[in-house]
């Protein structure tokens, strides 16, 4: 039984969606790990943004343009106190966590020598692959990867073994999507600084359930998308260190990130807009902050608790089932059960399943890595989020079976 | 039969049952009976781009008719292909590439008929028209 140190139903209620029916059932919403879905408090954020004060921000002198410049810098700053970074400049609002990435990567190109060497882990998402090769392409930087082990997890005497003098920058994400490990990311940051190698975090999978305090884990690039933790899409942030982030050349030219422009020569503006060039999506950097008071009010460590609970219950439940295997490790992870059935393809259950209302992911969930790794197509992906409930949990279990009965 | 005609029988046939499930049942029956490509031609050349699981196709021509075989990982899809096989194969070239594929809309699989999904079945159905424009070529 599920002692639940959240009230639920009170809960469920802020989110309009999860009254929906699919396919003539009741939605039950367990691809979290892909999109969360949006309470009442953002949406109507959103909708009070173009009803009142839609306008361009840092350059009118008009009302409506200083309302919406002060309620995005505003976001700003609650993000920074969210993730507990030194300066609001620190914080640069993207277009989510690739924008992030490639944003670092593009960055250190102009650092990076032939024979510098870079870190990625085995359990990355494809984004998070395919800058890094393209920067190698570029400089003639190597890429080096830290393995994977059938636990999910990774390899971490390996990674001690890769770090060099050579070694310039070191990139992972905190919680993988596929598997929903949670890495020892306090360790490949320390480990990268004895050498002199910078950390670049993917924080995209961690952000909905864990509150990571940047300056305590000493990270020097941290991203995060919106859209995972109750907010928009397309908005997202990227955390770097003051003192990278004046090191980085800007990333896109354009307004708003210059100081002064002349056809013999420009000057870019200070941090953050150095990084911001052009019209931002303002209204969803304010949502983005909305969305993050909507998770602080309810807390994350009633939320990491409550979500902990999810996943207990429905990994013992799945598991009962008849040749039901679950990939990585079952204890240190997020609330994200990666699974497949002997026999069934996961595209047939992800089927089933949409027909009965249940939303999975089923693929190689952007990590075709560790599918290869583990020699399978892909794999059947039910993500928790805090409003899910043991009854839905119940669904999904009764679902699957339904789904292995009528494709067995 | 033409073309026409036996997707008139696909079409009554799936008329018979009342809700999704009977119809997936259905389909997964159909998967089973599917024309077995050969193994020798589940080749990578031969895989169907756009779909989530993996779909072989092979054609080859008997007089003037060309007849499908085919394969897949996921039993769904073999049952979308083995409907599409069964209203295409052993028909005309030309027949083929003239063929509507509206009944697909009737026997309420239009969801997977929408470019997006990741099934591919759009991605089938131009597969197996690319093949009769091919052989249609070759009988000119």
């Amino acid at each position: 039984m599920i002692q639940t140190v959240l009230d639920i139903l009170s809960i469920r209620k802020d989110f309009p969606i999860l009254n929906r029916k699919v396919n003539g059932y009741p939605l039950v919403y367990l691809d979290n790990a892909a999109t969360s879905q949006t309470p009442q408090k953002v949406i109507d954020t959103i909708v009070d943004y173009y009803s009142r004060y839609n306008a361009n921000i840092h350059r009118g002198v008009h009302t409506l343009s200083q309302e919406a410049t002060d309620i995005y810098e505003q976001a700003r700053q609650k993000i920074q106190k969210h993730f507990n970074a030194a300066k609001p400049q620190e914080i640069i609002f993207t277009s989510g966590t690739t924008h992030g990435i490639n944003l670092v990567a593009n960055g250190f190109a102009s650092f990076l020598k032939k024979g510098d060497e870079i870190i990625v882990s085995a359990l990355e998402h494809h984004s998070n692959i395919v800058p890094w090769q393209m920067l190698c392409e570029r400089t003639g930087a190597v890429l080096k990867v830290i393995p994977m082990g059938l636990d999910g997890k990774l390899i971490m005497a390996e990674y001690h073994k890769l770090l060099s003098q050579r070694t310039k920058l070191v990139f992972c994400n905190h919680v993988s999507n596929a598997l929903g490990t949670i890495n020892p990311i306090e360790e490949i940051i320390e480990a990268a600084h004895k050498v002199g190698a910078a950390v670049l975090i993917d924080g995209a999978q961690a952000a909905p359930h864990i509150k990571a305090d940047v300056q305590k884990l000493d990270v020097d690039f941290y991203v995060v998308s919106a859209h995972k933790m109750c907010g928009p899409t397309g908005v997202g942030m990227l955390y770097g260190k003051e003192e990278w982030l004046n090191k980085l050349p800007p990333y896109q030219g354009g307004g708003e990130m210059i100081a002064e422009v002349t056809f013999e020569k420009t000057t870019y503006a200070d941090l953050p807009h150095k990084f911001e060039a052009g019209t931002p999506n303002i209204c969803g950097g304010i949502a983005f902050g909305a969305a993050l008071d909507y998770m602080n009010a309810i807390g994350f460590d009633a939320i990491a608790q409550y979500e902990h609970e999810l996943l207990e219950y429905a990994t013992k439940e799945l598991l009962a089932i008849d040749g039901l295997k679950i990939y990585g490790d079952l204890k240190e992870k997020t609330a994200v059960i990666s699974f497949n059935i002997e026999g069934l393809h996961p595209y047939d259950i992800g089927s089933i399943l949409d027909k009965l209302g249940v939303a999975v992911r089923t693929g190689h969930h952007c990590a075709q890595p560790i599918m290869d790794f583990y020699k399978i197509p892909g794999t059947v992906r039910a993500s928790f989020s805090f409003y899910n409930t043991k009854e839905e949990v119940d669904i999904l279990v009764a679902s699957v079976r339904r789904a292995k009965t009528m494709l067995s | 039969m033409s073309i026409k005609e036996i997707q008139e029988e696909i079409v009554d046939e799936f008329s018979m049952f009342e809700d999704w499930m009977q119809r997936y049942e259905y389909m997964i029956e159909l998967g089973k009976s599917l024309p077995m490509i050969k193994e020798e031609y589940k080749t990578e050349d031969n895989i169907i781009k756009g779909c989530q699981s993996k779909v072989w196709v092979h054609a080859e021509l008997e007089g003037d008719k060309l007849v499908f075989t085919a394969d897949s990982d996921a039993i769904i899809t073999k049952g979308i292909i083995a409907i599409l096989i069964r209203a295409f194969s052993n028909q005309k070239p030309k027949d083929i590439i003239d063929a509507d594929t509206s009944f697909i809309d009737e026997i309420g699989l239009k969801e997977h008929l929408s470019p997006t999904r990741a099934n591919g079945l759009v991605s089938m159905i131009k597969q197996l028209k690319l093949y009769a424009v091919a052989y249609q070529t070759q009988l000119n």
